[in-house]
């Protein structure tokens, strides 16, 4: 049994990383990541954690240092938001390419302009196809957990892909909550050594990341895309084992609440999947039998266990707290595409909530279900955006 | 030492450069001073353009292809690994070119002289974009042609001088830094191996004859190297200990419009432009010589 402790999320994150005993950590400041960036910079001066750490000038560099880690045999952390993530995009793109097993932390704060500090999915999201895996968690023991299990799966020999995992600023990344912190040994028994195959090793010389044209490239994408999809397999895999050890479960690629005899399905990422659970219950009372899709997994997207647990639902409500400009938001577009071809596939409405971390409550979900329910033409796309209602 | 005591073992061999390709020269020469333990990190530009493509790959040392700007950063990290592991015998080098390191990697370069990390930066400077074609790059020198300044002396965005990235490192207090030509290699071998001894970054600036993107024939690189530094159109330097020094003195003087003369690239310039030029150079020549031995700011 682990000790339990009053930590907000990115203590979490930061405790994980010392239990990964991860060798390098580059990390350049930003809200609200910073505060990962501070406790490992006092983890590594104390001594409390055996690791170097690396100041860097950008987040650019920091993924890179992270990379050069990689190649030098050793386990790499690093972490940003916002800005700073899409600072990064290039070198997201070649770690994932270049099959690197590194694991970042992604604290989900909104891009500029308008400037704003706060909470939305838009960071990551935009950063979708860069080709790294990507875990929503909803509190700080799911963040403390999903980071530890990160590194299992992006070091797995059949996936060697970043692992991106993604917890909502403020919301969870600065609120304190009971956490239980593992045992080193616990760990140490679930996460073997760093491997990869990536080396830059004079005893055995190879090219990394070289060019490739033609059928060559083509291969080299198509087992890219194998290794993603493999990790649909490996995260489930990992929770498993996870939940085995240290005896919490969090559904593998996507987390169901009272899904099985609704008629409503909220589909949520992230934090605000609790007030969700709890409309539903409200609903419920209401005689509007809801339940609530959490997703886990954005990436690799889980087509099949979604539809799964969507082809019996009348309506479906995706929230997105993140917005594709010229579509709809993200997330409601990809469960779409879960859903295309059912025989009897539900209604669908996109709520698009929660941007520039204004909160969702209890009575915003309500009303946006009460809405959807009028709909029962399952080819229109429907969405509502919070807050626009008064104009209708 | 002499041209005898250069290693005869060869770690690249064969590549798709152009004929009398400085930069393939200087990497080399590298290779042959830092030796079997090795690992290279190289950005996009000429070296991987001509070295990178499976299954023609021609080094025989580990080798990474990295992102433009991010050689410096990916030196820090791989030597941060190693420092971890406790390996210490494996130099850790960079090979970028002049828009990998005084354009687009100039942040990142910055960042890591300033380090504590055990790397060598070498920059193989052939002063503008050659493998896309000739465009300008902050080293490109006053007055040359190339295809995004296609008449230098008429346009305002030629640069009255070529990007000073020796200063630049020197500025960073770094451990060691030095300026070499192709055409001097005992020289920049000497100062290979002095960057393998440093314990902390080093980074050598060296200039690599182009001829299809300078205007020279294939065969006179090693000359036209070697007409720069006598024209003081480059220098060949040292900053050690400290203090910055000269490691080799030409000889015999040259007007720059010789050396100008010599190649395509210049032949929009004027004589009025050749002449400030002139003037600019023999002042740069002497400020130089005045701070030799000394500790800069």
């Amino acid at each position: 049994m682990g000790e339990k402790k009053f930590i907000t999320g990115n203590s979490a994150v930061a405790a994980a990383v010392k239990l990964a005993r991860v060798g390098v950590i580059a990390v350049y400041p930003i809200t609200p990541q910073t505060p990962i960036a501070e406790r490992l910079a006092t983890f590594v001066s104390t001594g409390e954690l055996n690791s170097k750490y690396i100041r860097v000038e950008s987040e650019h560099s920091a993924l890179s240092a992270c990379l050069g880690a990689c190649m030098a045999g050793v386990r790499p952390f690093t972490a940003s938001s916002s800005q700073g993530l899409a600072y990064m995009h290039e070198i997201l793109a070649y770690a994932s390419g270049g099959r690197y097993p590194l694991v970042l932390a992604v604290v989900n704060r909104s891009l500029a302009p308008p400037w704003s500090i706060w909470g939305e999915h838009q960071d990551s999201i935009q950063e979708r196809d860069t080709g790294c895996i990507q875990l929503y968690v909803e509190t700080a023991q799911e963040a403390l957990d999903t980071t530890i299990q990160a590194f299992k799966i992006a070091e797995n020999s059949s996936v060697f892909t970043p692992v991106m995992v993604c917890l909502d600023a403020f919301h969870v990344s600065h609120t304190e909550e009971l956490v239980e912190i593992p045992d080193q040994a616990d760990v140490d028994r679930f996460l073997p050594p760093f491997q990869t195959s990536m080396l830059l090793d004079p005893d055995e010389p190879k090219s990394l990341s070289i060019g490739a044209s033609g059928k060559q490239y083509m291969t080299w994408r198509f087992q890219q895309y194998q290794a993603i999809k493999t990790a649909e397999k490996v995260i489930q895999e990992a929770n498993k084992e996870f939940e085995s050890i240290f005896g919490r479960d969090y559904g593998g690629l996507v987390d169901a609440y009272r899904c099985e005899d609704a008629d409503c399905i909220i589909v949520i990422m992230g934090s605000f999947a609790g007030v969700a659970r709890d409309t539903a219950d409200m609903l419920r009372l209401n005689g509007i039998r809801t339940g609530v899709l959490k997703i886990r997994a954005f990436r690799p997207f889980p087509n099949q266990v979604i539809s799964d647990y969507l082809n019996s639902a009348k309506w479906v409500l995706v929230i997105d707290r993140d917005l594709s400009f010229g579509n709809e938001g993200a997330v409601c577009s990809e469960v779409r595409g879960a859903l295309y071809g059912l025989d009897h596939a539900p209604a669908i409405t996109n709520f698009i909530a929660g941007l520039g971390g204004a909160d969702v409550t209890a009575q915003d979900i309500r009303k946006a279900v009460q809405e959807m329910i009028k709909v029962t033409d399952v080819t229109e796309r429907h969405i509502i955006f919070q807050f626009m209602d008064a104009d209708k | 030492m002499k041209i005898k005591d250069v290693a005869k073992e060869e770690f690249i061999t064969g590549s798709l450069s152009c004929a009398g390709c400085g930069n393939l020269l200087a990497v080399r020469l590298a290779l042959k001073a830092l030796g079997k333990r090795t690992i290279i990190i190289i950005p996009a530009g000429c070296l991987s353009a001509v070295t990178c493509f499976c299954p023609q790959i021609p080094f025989r040392v580990p080798m990474f292809v990295s992102p433009f700007a991010a050689t410096s950063a990916i030196l820090q990290g791989v030597s941060t690994g190693f420092e971890f592991r406790g390996i210490k015998d494996i130099n850790v080098l960079g090979i970028g070119g002049d828009g990998a390191t005084a354009d687009i990697g100039m942040a990142s370069f910055s960042d890591a002289i300033v380090s504590a990390s055990r790397f060598i930066y070498l920059c193989v400077d052939n002063e503008a974009y050659m493998n896309t074609n000739v465009q300008s790059s902050a080293t490109t020198p006053t007055g040359a042609i190339t295809t995004t300044t296609p008449f230098p002396d008429t346009m305002q965005e030629t640069r009255l001088s070529k990007k000073n990235l020796f200063s630049i490192a020197v500025a960073h207090k770094i451990p060691y830094a030095a300026t070499a030509s192709v055409s001097y290699p005992l020289d920049y071998y000497e100062k290979v191996l002095k960057a393998a001894r440093t314990d902390g970054p080093s980074f050598i600036h060296v200039q690599i004859p182009c001829p299809p993107g300078w205007g020279f024939p294939t065969e006179k690189t090693i000359e036209i190297g070697r007409m720069a530094v006598e024209s003081s159109m480059w220098h060949l330097l040292e900053y050690k200990d400290g203090k910055v020094r000269f490691t080799h003195v030409p000889k015999k003087r040259i007007p720059i419009s010789e050396y100008l003369k010599a190649q395509a690239r210049f032949r929009r310039m004027k004589p009025d432009d050749i002449a400030h030029l002139q003037s600019m150079t023999n002042e740069q020549l002497a400020a130089l010589e005045a701070n030799q031995d000394k500790t800069p700011l």
